[in-house]
């Protein structure tokens, strides 16, 4: 415990729990507007810290990730369990579940197993109540040997117990003598025994006996960790017993389910089984293999009506009043300053930043939409629906949402794979995220089409979607296969109980997604909207013989293959900061206006209907926009898995693209 | 008298097993014993459509599990002669 006196004292706090315990609540409650967002050291999983000031005392809260227990299962729970272990914080609060007491009090049995002060807060008490499941808390206290605190955390109910508890607890006023869980008699001896085996060769900070459990467990990195440490006959010994006791697993497992039912059995009354709750009654359609699709291609509806209904209109706004008045004014202050410092500032910086104000909308309807319904607890179901189509392609169902978000936009896309817990399911959504076709890259399809192909426009518009969405199952397959080593994603998922949502948890999430946006990927647009701005107005000032221009004209022995001049390469380029550039640039080029009128006429004449299509194809599949790319960046947090994205967009956009022409040419259909 | 242990996948809705035994690699034995898939453990059957991924219930938590992972989750059907002597 912390010594010293009371004033200006500062102590840490981590919080852990089970998913869907209401966690992030209480960690918002404690915490509000002071957290801060980052990773953990070397991790792309999300790390939230912020602090609390009570009794004069500086309280740090860190929140874990949510883990089911603290075997090296998953990512999450290696870092929940080494944060534990090495950082040592001065209490660990673990959130549990009242509807499910008995599963999260698993999590309990093994933080006990562990040298450090454990508080309960005993979380939805106001469910298991409705449930008719009676928690006796003093009593649950007394048999664990730990403070229990209920709450409700989403009414704020019990915070503060559980502030004045930990209060308490670091001042060594509270009980804490813990009850801890016990190996099983029939394991006790081969348990005593690997303890022997590795007595003193533990590396700090390990505790002996919990390192001798993992490795009864078979956890894989305190296997690796002893392999190593061991010498030859000791690791001989320990792996001719781990082998012996190859499911040792299922009886310490086992051992702590008969803990939890002695801990249960005097301060728990649960009601007779067969009572229908609401989540059954939802879930006969939410879950249901038609009604539950139906009911999510609904929801998914609305969310993009929402998007357009509301988005669209305030981008607009933002784009007219915010972003052009801008470069009006920076044009109009400056009218006596350098042709080229006005165009780096009206059409490099303001230019970048407007790409950056324009996405807030559209990010904030869908991250708003998603919060909702991961907080209600539908999201699960979603996944559960999708799984079997998305398995085909190695992906998990919650795959599903992010992807299909794309269709609107890819930012929002990439950052919702955040909801998929394994990391390889999670990379693999992303780098196949932005074959999904979004409204941008359609919107110049839309424009575009009805010059090339007149009354075909529509037909091939759709062509073009379901080519994407074909690629992207024949990508993901690929990758799956080749690059991610073809692991089966195992589908194991908790489907929780419906709640009501809270608008804090949802505000939070949305407002941190939006600065973490802003903060990263934002410096990543606006610094390549202004090299891209460069490229096209130096050394002279106008695009015809620019850098762009010559690079586009490198360019055309390749564009040659799909029957296109160099300057639908550089209209190709441009669309690297926003994909509606591809028309502008067109324009330009062609000496048509921006606006795209007479712009027909102009390319009609250029293009054959063959390199037409090949270019529109090019077009949706290409690398996607500078700000798809910075989410990826700042998602995967690697530039080589943002490099190997864009290269595998390049390659795909143009081997497609160069089959179309060469196939239309060799078979003399439109050339 | 032969105790028949089924997969899990094998259950009805609405029919409950107890857990017998897990089969499968390390990795999703530790999963599923973390949910409370451990020996003796009473599972739920909430939605089986005969394929594709199905619902269970086990210590009060709705688990949505792949058709392979159910099948690994070895049961003895209760009701059926166990030789428990339940229900």
């Amino acid at each position: 415990m912390v010594e010293g006196n009371a004033k200006g004292r500062a102590i840490t706090v981590a919080l852990a729990g089970q998913p869907n315990v209401g966690k992030s609540t209480v960690f918002n409650m404690l915490t509000g507007l002071s957290q801060h967002v980052g990773n953990w050291p070397g991790k792309t999983i999300e790390q939230k810290t912020g602090t609390y000031q009570y009794n004069g005392t500086t309280v740090h809260v860190v929140d874990l990730p949510g883990t089911y227990s603290l075997t090296a299962n998953s990512l999450e729970e290696r870092i929940a369990r080494d944060y534990i272990i090495e950082e040592r914080p001065d209490v660990v609060v673990v959130i549990v579940d009242a509807t499910a007491l008995e599963r999260n009090l698993y999590l309990v049995a093994e933080l006990l197993s562990l040298p450090i002060a454990v508080v309960l807060g005993l979380n939805m008490t106001d469910v298991a109540e409705q449930q008719g499941v009676r928690i006796d808390p003093h009593v649950l206290g007394a048999a664990l040997g730990l403070p229990v605190v209920p709450m409700v955390a989403s009414k704020n109910q019990g915070v503060r117990e559980l502030v004045e508890t930990l209060d308490r607890v670091i001042r060594g006023q509270a009980t804490f003598t813990p009850n801890r869980p016990e190996i099983r008699l029939d394991h006790r001896v081969v348990l005593a025994e690997l303890q022997r085996l590795v007595a003193g060769q533990v590396p700090d900070p390990y505790p002996e006996d919990w390192v001798a459990l993992k490795l009864l467990e078979g956890d894989e990195e305190v296997t690796g960790m002893m392999r190593e440490r061991l010498d030859g006959t000791h690791w001989e010994q320990v792996h001719a017993i781990l082998k012996r006791h190859e499911d040792a697993i299922l009886a310490v497992a086992g051992g702590r389910y008969e803990w939890i039912g002695r801990m249960v059995r005097a301060g728990v009354t649960r009601p007779r089984a067969g009572q229908v709750t609401l989540t059954d009654q939802v879930d006969q359609v939410a879950t249901h293999p038609l009604w539950g699709l139906l009911l999510l291609l609904g929801i998914l509806g609305l969310v993009f009506w929402l998007t357009y209904a509301i988005g669209a209109p305030l981008q607009e706004l933002l784009d007219t009043y915010l972003v052009q008045a801008g470069a009006g004014w920076v044009r109009e202050t400056l009218a006596s300053a350098p042709a080229w410092l006005v165009g780096l500032l009206a059409d490099g910086v303001i230019a970048g930043a407007g790409t950056v104000i324009t996405f807030l909308p559209i990010l904030v309807i869908f991250f708003a939409a998603l919060g909702l319904l991961e907080d209600v607890g539908y999201m699960a179901r979603a996944a559960y629906v999708m799984d079997r189509f998305m398995h085909l392609m190695g992906l998990h169902g919650k795959s599903f949402l992010p992807l299909f978000l794309g269709f609107g936009c890819n930012v929002p896309a990439v950052m919702g794979t955040r909801i998929i817990d394994s990391p390889r399911a999670r990379l693999l959504t992303i780098l196949v995220a932005p074959l999904v076709p979004c409204t941008a890259r359609m919107a110049v399809v839309a424009v575009l089409a009805p010059l090339f192909f007149g009354r075909a426009a529509a037909l091939v518009s759709w062509g073009l979607v379901g080519l994407s969405l074909a690629l992207l199952a024949v990508v993901g397959m690929l990758l799956h296969e080749l690059v991610l080593g073809g692991e089966h994603v195992a589908f194991i998922m908790e489907l929780p109980l419906y709640h009501v949502p809270n608008a804090r948890t949802i505000g939070l999430s949305v407002w941190q997604r939006m600065v973490a946006f802003l903060k990263k990927a934002g410096s990543i647009i606006l610094a390549v909207s202004v090299v891209v701005w460069a490229l096209s107005a130096l050394p002279g000032g106008d695009i015809e013989s620019s850098y762009l221009a010559q690079i586009g004209r490198l360019l055309a022995p390749l564009g040659a293959l799909m029957g296109l001049g160099w300057q639908m390469m550089v209209a190709l380029l441009t669309s690297f900061v926003a994909k509606e550039n591809t028309i502008a640039t067109l324009g330009i080029l062609y000496g048509a206006g921006e606006e795209g009128r007479g712009l027909g006429q102009a390319v009609a004449g250029v293009l054959t209907p063959a390199a037409a299509l090949a270019f529109l194809a090019v077009q949706v599949l290409f690398i996607p926009c500078v700000a798809t790319v910075a989410v990826v960046r700042q998602e995967t947090g690697s530039w080589r898995w943002t490099s190997f994205s864009v290269a595998l967009l390049l390659v795909v956009s143009f081997a497609v693209g160069i089959a179309i022409y060469q196939v239309a040419r060799l078979a003399g259909w439109g050339v | 008298m032969s105790m028949s242990a089924m997969p899990l996948s094998a259950l009805s809705p609405g029919q409950v097993g107890v857990v017998r035994g897990l089969a499968g690699g390390r990795g999703l034995v530790s999963r599923l014993a973390a949910l409370g898939f451990v020996p003796d453990a009473e599972v739920t059957m909430v939605q089986n459509f005969g394929q594709g991924p199905l619902i269970v219930l086990v210590r009060d938590t709705r688990v949505a599990l792949g058709r392979g992972e159910a099948a690994k989750v070895m049961i003895v059907r209760r009701g059926s002669s166990n030789g428990r002597g339940e229900c």
